[in-house]
């Protein structure tokens, strides 16, 4: 990599500090201790260049600690980092680059309005002559090296903000080789990325390992850990709990390691018995942010009693079917029918009220008010109504009962019922979302990705709690970009690809394979 | 989304709920629950750096007793002292200190309270609201029209000027407010405007024949009727003790405000739009006519706010009657924490400030201006929360683990 001069500011230039030959990093000892909490319990762990280790472990489990504190962002309460068999103390995360560590955040930390080449040398800018005077046209070429050194393509000059997300994760895998970091620690990585992107993501993280660099992979994604991974650490509770190998461990064996106790991976429910039509939609065109066609003609029906799921990529029309069929969205045409009643164009409370509950896509933006305490949340589109207010008097007694009530009742893990939403683990938020959206008496639920982002006992919890919704007589409708999902709930499976439904299949008749193809695109009924 | 909120020590910026942003939603207090931390604590630090930063700017404002350090030290240290002491005492004496200071106090706290409200609920709703000033200005005209304009017995007259005030305030209010869901005008643009609009209708008025004082050149309104004034309510002891109906009106107010914000269902919309407009929507909520909603109620309060000074302390209508009110109510929000009845506590103290700093005026050789300067500190260290928490080793919130972790526990 060409040489870097030092930054006119005289900031650390992290970059220059070259770690030569195979790194060892070791964690001894770690513990960690928050008030009240203990994150990390004496975790013993080595990390090798040319090896792809995965972390496991439940929402909450610690993971994330643990590499925060490998990159410097916390210090531990005990116990020793040390690299090539030498304590280091890290401060920050300046330390932690200097020594060859580099991490990719699960929420990207780019500057959206600035280009990929300005991204990747931020802090580290390479400057020309005694004024330091940025040199764009080096950071560039830096940028083009790297791309074509670990095979890892995108345009210097793309803006950011205009890129897939996909992309951006590249930019912030370059950001990192950059600073010539040895050992790459991915926090969830593939939690943003489609389907296709994550199989892309994995032939950049084999192109990293063969050409020498470590990879620490967190995640909780049973499939994707038996998929990469040469070696395995499972967490629970902030403790190792478990080395598995990917050759002979199965999903099941990894799940119960990593919960504690056995789980049931697939979705047991009887055969479905449709009734009546609930949800009618027919000829549906909706617009999309920006104005383009997201839905496209758009026709199905679900029925009492049975679970429809769309299947596609994430960004292929069925945000914008969910918004309209919610009144969150203006429809351009077509109708919507909920329960014999024209629906079309409806308000959210009007669509509320004809017995739909709503279970939204992303539960922080929408689904839930994060600085709100849980009762809060429990009303949020019920306190309006009897028995949680009486006129415009809110009964605050009465709705904190029943928030007690749904706690209980679906299992949500937290100290009060008047705690911020924003203290719970994501598992427990959609919890809280079911719960409210199911506590009541409903005809039609739409679930948008009802578990993304949650942990596996409560995807288990959650998944239950949708059959049995179809078991009482609602009619269901299921939207997941994991297709796994779709394949063990659905009744009924419909295809999205480019806002249309490209194909209608049953479970049992069709294949993940199959279904992808459609997915894709590149099959069509 | 899955380990992220678990990071005990995660950067606020990840709690990714829509609207204001995280930064603001800490500053103004907005949303949260009660943290007798943020709440009370530091904004308890903050006057007291303020007050200590403000006696080293008095000292600093005496060149004889600076000049003095070199000499002789230890005079300079005591007369330095014996100086600042002077001043704060005379500044708490003035605010506090038996029948008259408080009655000062109460005077001026009034429209601090109101007008703080009206900032106060826009905080709440998200909303940035900088027109207090141009909304107490109306309010204020709307109540000296049918103050001066009609004649009735005053258990009439003074509701229906109150309610003109609130009508007045609503309306310059809720403009903003309708530009901003209808059109996304952003309302501290549109309020800033409004304000300057307002002062010059005012002064505008003022010289317009049915408005100003007979046999007078200069702007000056017409004197409101007795039968609407506030009545004064402790004169009897004292007539130089000025306080009026209007404290009475401002924590009615207050508890009015908090009784919406926090037993209603309109007030849980507000705050629901505050915190999240993408959930409060989710939700059902009609958020363009919630805002509207919010900045009338907003102006109301601000309206009232000027019919205080027009129908209490005043009686008539001057240029720019309100002052810098409706700014210092900003700061007053803030240091409430959004909250109503820490909007009651700060306006109290501001009135204090204002009353003490005539005192302190008057019987040492330290300016009124010098309260302006600790009012300004004040909002500077509650603006910077980690500057209090580092100075006085207030433990932080930042490293608090979760309070729930995964289902397995």
């Amino acid at each position: 990599m060409a040489k870097r001069d030092c930054p006119a500011l005289g900031w650390p230039n992290i970059a220059r500090h070259h770690v030569e030959g195979p790194v060892e990093l070791e964690l001894r000892g770690i513990t960690k201790r928050f008030p009240g909490v203990l994150a990390n319990d004496n975790v013993n762990l080595t990390i090798r260049t040319g090896e792809i280790l995965c972390l496991l472990g439940e929402n909450g489990a610690g993971k994330s600690t643990l590499m925060n504190i490998v990159y410097g962002l916390y210090s531990a309460t005990e116990g020793e980092i040390l690299i090539d068999g030498e304590v280091r103390a890290f401060a920050g995360p300046g330390d932690a680059i200097a020594a060859g560590i580099g991490m990719v955040h699960q929420h990207f930390m780019l500057v959206p309005v600035f280009s990929v080449a300005e991204n990747v040398v931020l802090g580290v800018e390479p400057t020309q002559g005694p004024g330091g005077i940025l040199n764009m046209s080096e950071a560039r070429q830096d940028v083009r090296d790297i791309s074509s050194q670990y095979n890892l393509e995108v345009d210097p000059d793309a803006i950011i903000e205009e890129l897939p997300v996909g992309i951006q994760q590249r930019v912030e895998i370059i950001k990192v080789l950059f600073r010539d970091a040895e050992i790459l620690v991915f926090d969830e990585p593939t939690a943003v990325l489609t389907p296709q992107e994550v199989e892309e993501f994995f032939g950049i993280v084999r192109n990293l390992k063969a050409a020498g660099k470590g990879i620490v992979f967190i995640t909780h994604k049973l499939k994707e850990v038996l998929e990469i991974s040469d070696r395995i650490a499972v967490l629970r509770r902030g403790a190792v709990v478990g080395e598995a190998d990917p050759k002979t461990a199965s999903e099941q064996s990894l799940a119960e390691l990593m919960v504690g106790r056995p789980v049931e991976l697939t979705v047991s429910k009887g055969t479905a018995a449709p009734g009546d039509t609930v949800l009618a939609v027919r000829d549906l065109d909706v617009l999309n942010v920006h104005d383009q066609l997201a839905v496209d003609q758009v026709s199905f029906d679900v029925r009492k009693g049975e679970i429809v799921g769309i299947a596609g990529v994430q960004g292929n029309g069925q945000t914008e079917l969910v918004e309209a069929l919610t009144g969150l969205r203006e429809t351009v045409g077509g109708t919507v029918t909920i329960s014999d009643t024209d629906l079309t164009n409806a308000s959210p409370r009007t669509i509320h009220n004809a017995s739909v509950a709503h279970v939204p896509e992303d539960r922080q933006r929408s689904g839930l008010v994060l600085r709100f305490t849980l009762t809060e949340n429990f009303v949020l589109d019920s306190y309006y109504d009897e028995p949680f207010s009486q006129g415009i008097k809110m009964d605050w007694d009465r709705s904190r009962q029943e928030a007690e009530r749904l706690i209980e009742e679906f299992d949500v893990r937290t100290p009060s019922s008047e705690i911020m939403a924003s203290n719970l683990s994501g598992g427990n938020q959609q919890k809280v979302i079911v719960a409210r959206e199911f506590s009541r008496d409903v005809s039609l639920v739409i679930a948008s990705q009802p578990t993304r982002g949650v942990d596996v006992g409560s995807i288990e919890f959650i998944h239950e709690r949708i059959v049995a919704e179809r078991d009482q007589g609602a009619a269901v409708l299921i939207v997941s970009s994991e297709l796994d999902e779709v394949m063990a709930l659905s009744d009924r499976i419909l295809v999205m690809f480019d806002g249309k439904v490209v194909a209608e299949k049953r479970p049992q008749d069709t294949t993940n394979a199959e279904l992808g193809l459609y997915m894709a695109g590149a099959k069509s009924d | 989304m899955s380990d992220q909120e678990q990071t005990p020590a995660a950067p606020p910026e990840s709690e990714g709920n829509g609207g204001m942003s995280s930064f603001f939603k800490d500053l103004t207090g907005a949303g949260s629950t009660f943290n007798w931390r943020a709440n009370v604590l530091v904004p308890a630090l903050a006057i007291l750096s303020a007050l200590i930063v403000g006696g080293i700017i008095i000292a600093l404002g005496d060149l004889d007793t600076l000049k003095l350090w070199g000499s002789d030290p230890a005079q300079a240290f005591s007369d330095t002292f014996s100086r600042l002491g002077d001043a704060y005492l005379a500044l708490f004496k003035g605010a506090f200190w038996g029948l008259g200071p408080i009655s000062e106090t109460l005077t001026r706290a009034a429209p601090l309270i109101l007008a703080g409200l009206a900032v106060a609920v826009g905080f709440q709703a998200g909303l940035f609201n900088i027109g207090a000033n141009g909304q107490m200005l109306i309010g204020g005209m709307f109540a000296l029209v049918v103050g001066f304009q009609w004649d009735l017995p005053i258990f009439i007259h003074i509701p229906i000027a109150i309610v003109a005030a609130l009508v007045g305030g609503a309306i310059w209010g809720g403009i903003p407010g309708y530009l901003r869901a209808k059109t996304g005008a952003h309302e501290v643009i549109t309020t800033i405007m409004l304000n300057f609009v307002a002062l010059r209708l005012v002064d505008y008025l003022l010289t317009v024949k049915f408005f100003q004082l007979e046999g007078r050149s200069d702007p000056v309104s017409k004197s409101v009727l007795d039968s609407a004034r506030y009545p004064k309510l402790i004169d009897f002891i004292n007539a130089r003790y000025r306080v009026h109906l209007g404290i009475i009106i401002a924590l009615l107010a207050a508890w009015f405000i908090w009784w919406l914000l926090y037993r209603s269902t309109i007030g849980f919309e507000f705050r629901a739009v505050g915190a999240n407009p993408d959930g409060a929507r989710y939700a059902g909520m009609n958020v363009v006519w919630l805002i509207v909603g919010v900045m009338a109620v907003a102006g109301a309060m601000a309206g009232l706010a000027g019919g205080d000074q027009v129908l209490g302390t005043l009686g008539r209508a001057t240029p720019g009657f309100v002052g810098v009110i409706g700014f210092d109510a900003i700061a007053l929000a803030l240091l409430g924490r959004s909250h109503p009845f820490g909007v009651v506590a700060a306006g109290l103290l501001f009135g204090g400030l204002a009353a003490g700093g005539q005192n302190m005026q008057g019987s040492t050789d330290v300016g009124v201006d010098i309260v302006t300067v600790i009012q300004a500190l004040i909002i500077v260290f509650i603006a910077a929360p980690a500057l209090i928490k580092a100075i006085y080793r207030v433990k932080a919130d930042t490293e608090s683990a979760q309070l729930t972790s995964g289902w397995a526990t």
